[in-house]
């Protein structure tokens, strides 16, 4: 696994941070308290993204039996994240309707 | 083009639509697609670092994506939605588990890294640690399993996180200046910060939960970020920082719907029996029989739902949907006012009613309704109680002193459906019980709705 930080791209990094939370303040401030339940597994399922590294916690680590069972169980838990955050919150949001179809007369 | 350009061009995209489909969730029109746009932004960060050179041991790889795949499936298909906070809770809990675990990994793998990816590392387990642990008894408080929901208090417990927090902090910093030969070190470092999670954790009350599971959100999606400084991937940072953003003001409204800073939330043991108000109220509630209450719901031409966590746990959501459209068809108004904290998460509410049918227009949030709430004929408030106490706006030593609440004292009749006469969460006697225009409808939330149905279906 590539894991040397040096100075300047954890400045880069920093400067990414800072720049997507305050673009994150602004995207959530407009969601309506409505949608907080589905906002919040569906950013739930974002935050699965540690996928990611536990993908390449597996692939990238050869000749380390602890490192791929460490690998593995963090893919897991991290599909879990994704796959039943993107899933329930479809599940929530196709609920959300406007007028239902029984009341118009 | 080479691989690595592609992947990351591929990681751009991926970012792009989580933004969008962030942006999308403004509205419940756009929202489902922009949760399936966002998950398409998901798929192809995954299949793009598969595609990363050098990458081994497939066999591992596609196990853990099956494993996982099939246990997110079936929980997400199977989970009641009034159970969706403990499924959050869970979600951000094996979000921060995975965090950890990879924070592990990569110092297992590469001990002597640089001090900047030591220090990134440290705080990967740090974070993963506490969201994983700390999720894991907000989920146990809300299923009133394993602990009690009530805020667990001992002598000491301030001086006790103290110390572990210096342990922490103290520990990190010896680990960090010499990693290579600090293993036993970073073993105590991820117990004790599992440890931490259990104690930030345990103080805090069931119905103070909107505000734990919003910071916890937070916490995972901060701890994605640091895993993103551990392996050096941009993606990481931003989608994980976006997560983090949006709990951070989940946190705000939530606090601030309850007047309460979040220092007090995190460690004042609220609804713990040490708090009690001065005031006595006085008078006396004044019952109603099914009947009664079935005559004047058939006069009433503005019908107004306030639902809390009562309507949770009594699942009555379907019950109170049938009787809002036999209203409707009467010729009422009727609409859902919600406060923000009622349920034990933001929106609880919301999603159950919208599970039982309640088109979203007839939703209302706590300030669209409270300017007109004195036009409206009848209030019912369905396992609600702080939200609506009045003595919030007007007792100061009552502990919700402040609190915004749904003044439904102010409509015409207000009746309230409780199973007795027992105080809420925060242990506070609710004077709206004794008003002149309060009528109490005793009995089981769900049984009490199916019986003004059956009453309005009998005529």
């Amino acid at each position: 696994m590539e894991t040397h930080l040096d100075p300047v791209s954890l400045i880069n990094l920093i400067f990414l941070f800072v720049i997507a939370i305050f673009l994150g303040v602004e995207l959530i401030s407009k969601v309506p308290s409505m949608l907080h339940t589905p906002l919040m597994s569906g950013s739930n399922a974002i935050s699965g993204i540690t996928i990611v590294g536990a993908l390449l916690a597996i692939g990238l680590t050869p000749g380390s039996t602890l490192c791929t069972v460490l690998g593995t169980l963090a893919v897991i838990f991290a599909t879990v994240n994704v796959v039943g955050g993107y899933l329930v919150t479809d599940r929530m949001l196709r609920m959300f309707k406007s007028k239902p179809t029984e009341n118009k007369k | 083009m080479s691989l690595a350009i592609f992947i990351t061009i591929c990681y751009i995209i991926s970012s792009t639509l989580f933004i969008v489909g962030l942006k999308r969730l403004s509205s419940p029109v756009s929202a489902r697609k922009a949760n399936q746009l966002s998950a398409v932004g998901m798929l192809i960060a995954i299949v793009a670092t598969l595609l990363t050179s050098g990458m081994m041991e497939w066999q591992w790889i596609a196990l853990g994506l099956a494993v996982g795949t099939g246990i997110g499936i079936l929980a997400a298909t199977r989970v009641a939605m009034t159970s969706m906070p403990q499924m959050v809770g869970l979600l951000n809990g094996s979000g921060g588990l995975a965090s950890f675990i990879v924070g592990w990994s990569a110092y297992h793998y590469r001990p002597g890294a640089s001090l900047l990816t030591t220090i990134s590392t440290y705080l990967a387990i740090l974070i993963g640690g506490v969201t994983l642990t700390g999720s894991f008894i907000a989920w146990a408080k809300l299923e009133e399993k394993f602990v009690t929901g009530k805020p667990i208090l001992f002598a000491g417990q301030k001086i006790v996180n103290s110390l572990l927090l210096g342990a922490l902090v103290v520990g990190g910093i010896i680990f960090c200046a010499d990693p290579a030969n600090n293993y036993p070190l970073f073993i105590t470092i991820m117990v004790l910060s599992l440890v931490l999670g259990v104690m930030v954790v345990i103080p805090i009350g069931g119905a103070d939960m909107p505000v734990v599971i919003s910071l916890l959100n937070s916490y995972s999606g901060m701890a994605g970020a640091a895993t993103g400084f551990v392996i050096i991937n941009s993606m990481l940072i931003v989608a994980g920082s976006l997560v983090g953003a949006s709990g951070i003001i989940l946190t705000r409204i939530m606090c601030k719907a309850m007047n309460r800073s979040l220092a007090n939330v995190l460690f004042s043991g609220f609804g713990s029996a040490a708090q009690k108000q001065t005031s006595e109220v006085k008078g006396e509630a004044k019952p109603i029989s099914v009947k009664d209450a079935y005559y004047v719901l058939e006069a009433a031409r503005s019908v107004v739902f306030v639902p809390g966590y009562g309507m949770a746990v009594a699942q009555a959501q379907h019950a109170v949907r049938e009787l809002g459209k036999i209203l409707e068809n009467n010729g009422a108004e009727v609409r859902y006012a919600i406060h923000p904290v009622a349920g034990r998460m933001p929106g609880h509410m919301n999603v159950l009613l919208a599970e039982a049918d309640v088109p979203y227009d007839q939703l209302c949030e706590m300030d669209a309704i409270n300017p007109i709430i004195d036009t409206i004929d009848v209030a019912v408030v369905i396992g609600a109680n702080d939200v609506v106490n009045p003595a919030a706006r007007h007792d100061k030593s009552s502990p919700i002193y402040g609190m915004p609440i749904i003044n439904v004292d102010k409509a015409k009749t207000v009746f309230v459906l409780k199973r007795s006469m027992r105080s809420g969460f925060a242990g506070i006697e609710n004077e709206l019980f004794y008003y002149d225009n309060t009528r109490m409808l005793f009995g089981d939330a769900k049984e009490s709705i199916q019986a003004l149905v059956a009453e309005f279906k009998s005529v």
